[in-house]
C-alpha cells in the first residue's frame, strides 16, 4: 500500500509545520486479538494553529492524541513517525520525553477535571506540575500560578481552595492553566468541554481561543462535537474507523464537505438557528475494531458503488482544496 | 396556563416544590437544596414539550417527581386531572403503567443479566398483562422490537453488552412502550449516543408519537435537539421555569436573559445573539443558596435593583409566550 505521505496529501511548508505525523499506526493487543485502532494516518499541525480532530466512538481520535505525547499503554504497538519540531518522539529516550512533556507538549486528558487531586489545594497542584518539570524555585512557581489562574479568569485568592469547592467549569479551567504553565508549543486537548454545560463551554472556548492566539500555541483539539470544532478549529480532520477520511480548512470541510461521511455527519446535527431542516440519519453503526473491506464507510454510504467494497480509497485533493479519501473524487478527477 | 384546545391537559404541575436536605461535611450544618422551586406547567395531550436547562436546573428532578420517584415537598401534579400524590395503590399502579420514562444512559438503564426478550417482557409480567403462554410473550416482544426498528430474530436473545448504544436505547424505548403508555418522559435520551445515531432515535420517537398517539416531555440541554423535536420549549434555571414559548418564538424572540444566554452559547454558529455574560461571576453549583429576588440576577447583564429584591413571576407577556423577568427583552 502506498504510504499517504508519498501521495498528493496536504503539504504545509515545513517551516510552518510544528507537528508532522507520518504513517502513524497503533495496534492494541487485546484478549480478543489485535485491533488496529489507528491505521496509517498522516497529518501536520502548523505553528499557532488549531487542528480539530473529529469523529465518533472507536474512530481512533483519542489514541492518535495520546500517541503524540507517547502516553499509550504497554499493550499498544506504535508505528510510523511523530515529528515535533523536527524530532521523532517515537524514538526518544525517557529522558528526552521528560524534557518534551509539559514543556513542549502538554495534555488535557478526557475527563481531566475529575482527576484533580481532591486532597491538595488547587494552587499547590499547579505548583507541583511546574516543580516536576523545571527547577523553578517554589516562590516563583507560586507567582506563576497566580498569574496562570488570572489568565483563566479564576481569582488568585481561590488558589487555596480544594477541587470540590470549584465548579466543573472552574476545574476545567484549572486543568487548562496547568497545561499552559510552561508555555508549551503544542497542547493536546481531548474532549475538554464535553462534560460542561453549554454556557460554561462557550466561555471556555472563547478563553481558549484568546489564549491560543495570544500565546501562539498550537492545539490538537479532539472532540465528537462538530459545533465545538466549528467554534475553535482552523483546520479539521475527520476520522472514521482508524483512518482520516477528510482533512482541510474548517469552512471547506464543514460547509462544502468532500467526503460522504463528513457530509452525512454535518447533516445529522440539528441546528438551533436558520431554516428548519429535514435531516436524514445515517443507517448502521460506526464500526468498532472490525473494519469493513474496501472503503470502511461503504456499508453506510448512500453513494457507494462496486469499487468501494473492494478497494480502499486514498486521500486525494478534492475540488474545495480539502483532502478526502473517496473513490468519487478520483472518479471525477 | 390552560391548553389551547380547551381540553384538559394530560399533565398539570402546580406550584411544585422538591427540596432535599443535605448535610455539609461530616459535622456541618444542614442545608436545603431547592431542586424544584414552585414550578407550574401543563402539557397538552399529543404535544412534545421540551424542558431545557443546564445541570442543576432541576429538570431531571422534576421528571422523576412526575413518575413518583421523588416525593414533593409541596405542590401538586395532576395526571388526567387526578392528583398523583393522593392516589390509591391501584391508581398508582395505573400511573406507573401509563407514564413511562426513558433514561439518558443506555449503558445503565438495562439489566446486564437480562436478555432483550426478558427486558421487554418483564414490565408486562409485573403488571399482569401476559399469560405464561410462550407464544403470546414471543408475539409481544416481536411486535415491540419491530416497532423500534430492531430485527427480532437477531436481537431477541442478545444481552445489553452485545448491543450498541443506539440499539440499547431502542430496547429501552420498546420496554417503555410495551405497557401502552400515553405519556413518555425522555430524560436526555440521545445525549450519550454517537452523533450519527442520534437522529435515527429522534426520528423513531417522532414516528412512534404519531402512530401511538403519545405525549412527550423531552428533557435536554441541547437546544438544537429541542428545536428539532418539539413544538414548545420550557427553560429551567435554578429550580424555576423562566420562560415557556413555542419553539420558533423562543429561539427567535426570547424574552428572558437566561434564554438569551443559552442561545448565545450555542457553539459554531454566526447566528447566535451577542451577549456579554460576566465570566468572573461563578454560577453557584451550590443549590442550597439561591440568590435573592430573581435567581439569575447575579449573572444578568440587564439586572437592576429591583431584580435582587423582587422575584419575578412567570406571566404571559405575549400570546402563548411566558417569561419570569422584571425587565424582559423587547423581542
Amino acid at each position: 500500500m502506498i504510504p499517504q505521505a508519498v501521495l498528493n496529501h496536504e503539504t504545509a511548508p515545513t517551516e510552518g509545520a510544528l507537528v508532522e505525523v507520518k504513517n502513524l499506526s497503533v495496534t492494541y493487543k487485546t484478549r480478543a486479538g489485535y485491533t488496529k485502532a489507528v491505521d496509517d494516518i498522516s497529518f501536520t499541525i502548523n505553528k499557532g494553529e488549531v487542528l480539530g480532530l473529529a469523529g465518533e466512538s472507536a474512530c481512533g481520535k483519542t489514541t492518535t492524541a495520546l500517541s503524540l505525547i507517547r502516553l499509550l499503554g504497554s499493550n499498544a504497538q506504535t508505528e510510523g513517525q511523530v515529528l515535533i519540531n523536527g524530532k521523532d518522539i517515537l524514538t526518544m529516550s525517557q529522558e528526552q520525553l521528560r524534557n518534551l512533556r509539559w514543556k513542549q507538549v502538554s495534555l488535557i486528558p478526557q475527563g481531566s477535571m475529575n482527576s484533580l487531586d481532591p486532597v491538595i489545594q488547587i494552587g499547590n497542584q499547579i505548583v507541583e506540575a511546574i516543580s516536576a518539570h523545571t527547577r523553578v524555585p517554589r516562590r516563583q512557581a507560586w507567582e506563576m500560578t497566580t498569574q496562570l489562574l488570572s489568565s483563566v479568569a479564576i481569582h488568585p485568592s481561590r488558589a487555596r481552595n480544594y477541587p470540590h469547592e470549584f465548579s466543573g467549569g472552574m476545574k476545567q479551567r484549572t486543568v487548562i492553566a496547568m497545561a499552559l504553565a510552561l508555555n508549551p508549543l503544542l497542547v493536546i486537548a481531548d474532549e475538554p468541554t464535553t462534560a460542561l454545560d453549554v454556557v460554561v463551554q462557550k466561555q471556555l472556548l472563547i478563553l481558549l481561543k484568546g489564549l491560543q492566539s495570544k500565546l501562539g500555541i498550537s492545539f490538537l483539539f479532539v472532540t465528537h462535537d462538530l459545533s465545538v470544532i466549528a467554534e475553535i478549529a482552523d483546520r479539521i480532520a475527520i476520522m472514521y474507523a482508524g483512518r482520516i477520511v477528510e482533512i482541510g480548512k474548517k469552512d471547506d470541510v464543514l460547509k462544502h464537505p468532500s467526503h460522504p461521511y463528513t457530509e452525512a455527519l454535518v447533516n445529522s446535527v440539528p441546528k438551533v438557528f436558520g431554516d428548519r431542516q429535514t435531516l436524514n440519519s445515517i443507517l448502521g453503526n460506526p464500526p468498532s475494531g472490525i473494519w469493513p473491506t474496501g472503503c470502511r464507510f461503504h456499508p453506510r454510504c448512500k453513494y457507494a458503488f462496486e469499487l468501494c467494497k473492494e478497494k480502499e480509497p486514498q486521500l486525494l485533493k478534492s475540488k474545495t482544496g480539502s483532502q478526502a479519501a473517496c473513490h468519487l473524487i478520483s472518479a471525477n478527477a | 396556563m390552560a391548553s389551547r384546545t380547551g381540553e384538559r391537559p394530560i399533565l398539570e404541575v402546580r406550584g411544585l416544590k422538591v427540596y432535599f436536605q443535605k448535610r455539609q461535611g461530616i459535622i456541618g450544618r444542614k442545608t436545603t437544596i431547592h431542586a424544584v422551586d414552585d414550578v407550574t406547567i401543563t402539557i397538552a395531550s399529543g404535544e412534545i414539550l421540551s424542558l431545557v436547562g443546564e445541570s442543576g436546573s432541576g429538570k431531571s428532578t422534576l421528571a422523576r417527581t412526575i413518575v413518583k420517584l421523588n416525593q414533593p415537598t409541596s405542590g401538586q401534579i395532576f395526571y388526567h386531572g387526578q392528583d398523583v400524590f393522593k392516589q390509591t395503590r391501584k391508581e398508582t399502579k395505573q400511573l406507573r403503567r401509563r407514564v413511562q420514562m426513558i433514561f439518558q444512559d443506555p449503558y445503565e438503564s438495562l439489566n446486564p443479566h437480562s436478555t432483550v426478550f426478558d427486558t421487554i417482557i418483564e414490565p408486562s409480567i409485573i403488571h399482569g398483562l401476559v399469560t405464561r403462554n410462550k407464544k403470546n410473550r414471543n408475539a409481544i416482544v416481536e411486535r415491540m422490537l419491530k416497532l423500534v426498528g430492531l430485527d427480532p430474530a437477531t436481537k431477541m436473545d442478545r444481552y445489553p453488552h452485545q448491543l450498541s448504544g443506539g440499539e440499547r436505547q431502542r430496547v429501552a424505548i420498546a420496554r417503555a412502550l410495551s405497557l401502552e403508555p400515553d405519556l413518555l418522559i425522555a430524560d436526555e435520551p440521545v445525549s450519550m449516543l454517537d452523533v450519527s445515531i442520534r437522529l435515527g432515535v429522534l426520528h423513531l420517537l417522532q414516528t412512534l408519537k404519531e402512530e401511538l398517539k403519545l405525549t412527550y416531555l423531552f428533557i435536554t440541554h441541547d437546544l438544537g435537539v429541542a428545536r428539532y423535536i418539539s413544538a414548545r420549549i420550557a427553560v429551567m434555571y435554578f429550580g424555576k421555569i423562566v420562560e415557556v414559548a413555542e419553539t420558533d418564538d423562543l429561539i427567535n424572540h426570547p424574552l428572558h436573559h437566561y434564554t438569551n444566554l443559552l442561545l448565545a452559547s450555542v457553539p459554531g454558529t454566526e447566528n447566535s445573539p451577542v451577549v456579554t455574560a460576566k465570566l468572573d461571576v461563578e454560577y453557584a453549583s451550590n443549590l442550597a443558596d439561591p440568590p435573592s429576588g430573581c435567581r439569575f440576577h447575579p449573572r444578568c447583564p440587564y439586572a437592576k435593583e429591583k431584580c435582587s429584591v423582587e422575584e419575578p413571576k412567570l406571566i404571559e407577556l405575549r400570546q402563548g409566550h411566558y417569561a419570569a423577568c422584571n425587565y424582559p427583552l423587547p423581542g
